[in-house]
């Protein structure tokens, strides 16, 4: 039975125990007439049985889901003939591979012999022995819960502070999904990490100059030597982010200015919304805006004036990450001069200065800890950007300082290393995580700090 | 003793007399300074917008060409039986290749041939078989139809194509091009809407892809990411706002959430790809997974915009509850979400529009396959939009070019709709206590 059939009648079930749960605690005290006796009202008791049909029930389907494969797969393969099951582990995951493509119908590499056919037939059987096991044991947890439920209904059960302690709790498991996503996104990419660190040595990682992601075939290969230097990697992500504050910077921190202590209401109310319809747009649209249009326009511009200028060079992907960085840091910077406090400006005014003056004598060195924080929440969004400089900065390493030059950024080797076909025991692939996980640590850090920087600075004027 | 007094008061004010002048001309600097960056930003805005239009709206019309087609039973149903098996193997290419040869008996030659009914897009043969399979009482008979011409022809008559240029630089040849102007002098060809952008899958013949695919691969995944979303983040921020002590424990979670706001997004791929992929085992390229990554990726928006719609519900309607008996969890499902819900609703769209226009995860969890059918559920292998706009900038063809814009303008527009959504929703429910 499919999944979506077995929760459409589980909410069946679901009503079908609302009602029966309603009716006997009426029934308990002799219809509507009694109602004053019952501790708690009738529909807190429906929905008392309703939870405990629906969620032992949806607990199991999802145990059942997420280990259905592995444990039917263990047991193909225990019933493998014994040169079959001593095979090595890659040679070992091909045949499961073949015998489940078997199973569900699809083609497979090659012709299969008959052990194989065997055990994609034995797959198929259990396959379906679990369906009809799964659906009848979740519809015997959902019928045993909510009969349970029903029959400890009576006038004195508590039934509304159960239900609400059941809530409640989901309340709580809810608001932990935050912790677990981090720890989830720690140990995905640790455990990964730590095995690439088994094959190359994280110092040759860390401090290696040449980056050529590959692993040898065969030992006598072309291109045998692979190396997992990240060092260009590094240099070309802070080259990329640097031209990008360039040009973020000084126009995200004028235009906050300008808006905050010049601009009228009217400008105020048209540049504001139009500078942050750029914070809205996808990234992929301005990597195509920097792949197709910036790029070339560079490239022209440079061999106009005799420049050689690489068709992917860290000027464009910069240029555009910039412009896409502008109202990140222009809201930010908005919000703390807004902050600080008028009684400083007021004091600059009637000492005589002037408007200039005041902005950066006063409000800007006032503001500088928190526009600082700002700026590098913005550093960190620039380092991790991705579908930028995947469209628009280049593929090889290149150990450069030159902007004109094409270079290569830790997210665009992640996305090259990872997407396509991948085995997950090469050094090429486990590669991308090691890189992910100097990603997170990174941006982790320049997060906390200037959450950090933010937070005290706001203090002061409170 | 007063005179050096007032001497050096005098002096003062002619230094700043002298200096006023300087003062005032840095002023206006500064002022111009600060103007140009806004304008400059707000020229920024205006490219990119102006840039993507002007490359992309001719992608919503599509070269086609009228041919008069004589459905010939000789080709199509040479036994006669109508057998709908043997009509959709018929050799429908023979269809619209006789009249383009009656129109041009010039070309005689092989290669000649080739280039002529290269004119067509290999989609031609297809849609006439289609109109057969939809009415067999064609057979028989002669209709003029508009058949779909090629990306190149497509170019060449939406003027892309430099025709003063070398024939070697030219994708299109002079004959084709000599062709084309007969066509165009007949009136024969012409550029008519094209629907084909919005139902079809992706496709390696620019003329015959389409954002169809990609439009119910971003439904599915949104549909996924705003049901689990929506509830947990709404639960997460009732427990946080309403019921938590302050301890170390809550304080863990607020800090996980501000953290996680702030992670890159590629980082949540490589989370959907160890996790959801490797060690649950869930289908790669579904939109299932996708929506499992973005749920987590803008779970902090919802759960900071739906907490700052419950701070914002007044203490004393809390207060009033409680007076007359109600439960704290009474108090807040019966009177405070009632009241917080259409903020909730803003964060969720807001948070919907952010997941909409995320790519990088999604290039992480395979969504990035080339898919030609449409994705009919949340298991089957897709794409998203985004992606889609990211699979065709990398290919070469001109066409290709006008598609991406165009993909673009759409994924735009479905992101302006939900921002105007949810200033409507903000401006409708707005309300001061």
């Amino acid at each position: 039975m499919q999944v979506s059939v077995i929760i459409f009648v589980l909410l069946g079930l679901m009503a079908v125990g609302y009602h029966f749960g309603r009716q006997r605690a009426l029934g308990s005290v002799g219809g509507s007439t009694g109602i004053r006796q019952l501790h708690s009202l009738p529909s807190y008791y429906g929905t008392y049985v309703l939870l405990w049909a629906a969620l032992p029930a949806l607990l199991a389907l999802f145990l059942w889901g997420v280990f259905q494969d592995r444990v039917l797969i263990d047991m193909v393969v225990g019933g493998l003939p014994e040169d079959l099951r001593d095979l090595p582990e890659a040679r070992l995951g091909l045949v499961i591979n073949d015998i489940q493509n078997l199973a569900s119908g699809n083609i497979t590499s090659g012709e299969p012999s008959p052990e194989i056919l065997a055990a994609a037939e034995h797959l198929s059987s259990l396959q379906q022995a679990s369906a009809a096991a799964k659906s009848v044991f979740v519809f015997a947890l959902a019928i045993i819960g909510g009969g349970l439920a029903w029959r400890s209904i009576g006038p004195k059960m508590r039934a509304r502070n159960r239900v609400e302690w059941i809530v409640m709790s989901l309340l709580i498991l809810s608001s932990t999904v935050a912790i677990m996503t981090t720890v989830g996104i720690v140990l995905s990419v640790l455990f990964e990490s730590v095995r690439f660190f088994n094959e190359i040595p994280i110092t040759d990682f860390l401090f290696g100059l040449e980056w050529s992601p590959q692993t040898a075939l065969r030992a006598d290969q072309v291109g045998a030597s692979g190396a997992f230097g990240a060092i260009p990697l590094f240099a070309g992500t802070m080259l990329i982010s640097f031209i990008a504050m360039l040009v973020a910077v000084p126009i995200g921190l004028m235009s906050a200015i300008y808006l905050s202590e010049y601009a009228g209401p009217k400008l105020r109310s048209l540049a504001k919304p139009v500078l942050e319809v750029l914070a809205g747009i996808p990234t992929v649209v301005y990597g195509f805006f920097a792949a197709l249009t910036v790029a070339p326009l560079i490239r022209n511009m440079g061999e106009a004036v005799g420049l050689e200028v690489a068709s992917e060079s860290a000027l464009a992907a910069g240029l555009v990450m910039g412009i896409m960085i502008i109202p990140f840091v222009s809201s930010l910077s908005d919000d703390v001069i807004n902050a600080v406090p008028q009684s400083l400006r007021d004091a600059a005014y009637a000492l005589g200065a002037t408007r200039s003056e005041t902005v950066k004598q006063v409000i800007l060195p006032a503001a500088l800890p928190g526009i600082m924080g700002g700026i590098l929440l913005a550093v960190s969004r620039a380092i991790g950007e991705t579908m930028i400089v995947v469209m628009a900065a280049g593929l090889s390493a290149n150990l450069t300082a030159n902007p004109l030059e094409a270079v290569t950024t830790v997210t665009v080797q992640i996305v090259t290393l990872l997407v396509g076909d991948q085995e997950f025991d090469s050094a090429k692939t486990l590669a991308a995580f090691a890189l992910g996980l100097m990603l997170f640590v990174v941006t982790l850090a320049l997060n906390v700090i200037a959450l950090h920087i933010v937070r005290k600075y706001r203090e002061q004027y409170e | 003793m007063t005179t050096p007094v007032t001497n050096k008061g005098a002096r003062t004010a002619d230094i700043v007399q002298a200096s006023l002048k300087k003062r005032y001309a840095k002023e206006q600097r500064f002022k111009a300074i600060g103007l140009g960056a806004i304008v400059l930003g707000l020229t920024f805005v205006s490219l990119l917008f102006i840039n993507i239009v002007s490359k992309g709206y001719s992608a919503f019309v599509q070269t086609h060409v009228q041919l008069e087609v004589y459905f010939d039973p000789a080709v199509i149903d040479p036994t006669g039986q109508r057998d709908m098996e043997q009509l959709a193997r018929a050799d429908y290419r023979q269809l619209v290749r006789a009249p383009l040869r009656e129109m041009f008996p010039e070309a005689t030659s092989r290669r000649d041939k080739r280039a002529l009914y290269s004119v067509l897009s290999s989609g031609a043969a297809f849609e006439l078989q289609q109109m057969v399979m939809a009415d067999p009482d064609l057979i028989g008979e002669t209709r003029s139809v508009w058949v779909i011409a090629d990306d190149e022809i497509d170019m060449l008559y939406k003027g892309y194509v430099d025709r003063d240029a070398p024939a070697i630089e030219r994708r299109v040849s002079d004959q084709v091009i000599g062709w084309v102007d007969t066509l165009e002098a007949k009136g024969l060809i012409d550029a008519k809407f094209n629907t084909r952008f919005f139902t079809n899958g992706d496709s390696r013949e620019p003329e015959l892809s389409g954002i169809g695919g990609a439009i119910s691969g971003s439904f599915f995944t949104l549909v996924v990411t705003l049901l689990l979303s929506f509830p947990i983040g709404v639960a997460a921020a009732v427990y946080l706002e309403e019921f938590a002590p302050q301890n170390k424990f809550t304080d863990m979670i607020e800090v996980n959430i501000n953290n996680l706001a702030a992670v890159p997004s590629i980082v949540f791929g490589l989370l959907g790809l160890a996790m959801f992929i490797n060690w649950f085992g869930l289908p790669r390229s579904a939109p299932l997974v996708g929506g499992l990554v973005l749920t987590l990726m803008t779970l902090p928006t919802i759960i900071i915009a739906s907490r700052a719609s419950l701070k914002s519900v007044p203490p004393s309607i809390r207060e009033a509850a409680l007076g007359v008996g109600a439960s704290k969890m009474q108090t807040i499902t019966h009177h405070v979400l009632p009241l917080a819900i259409p903020g909730m609703l803003t964060g969720a769209i807001i948070g919907m529009a952010q997941a909409l226009g995320e790519s990088a995860p999604l290039l992480m969890i395979g969504m990035v396959a080339f898919i030609v059918d449409i994705p009919g559920g949340p298991f089957d292998p897709s794409t998203v939009l985004p992606v889609q706009v990211y699979l065709w900038a990398d290919s070469p063809e001109r066409a290709f070019v006008e598609r991406t814009s165009a993909a673009i303008m759409v994924l735009l527009a479905f992101l302006i709709t939900m921002n105007i959504l949810a200033v409507v929703l903000r401006r409708r429910f707005e309300r001061r206590w």
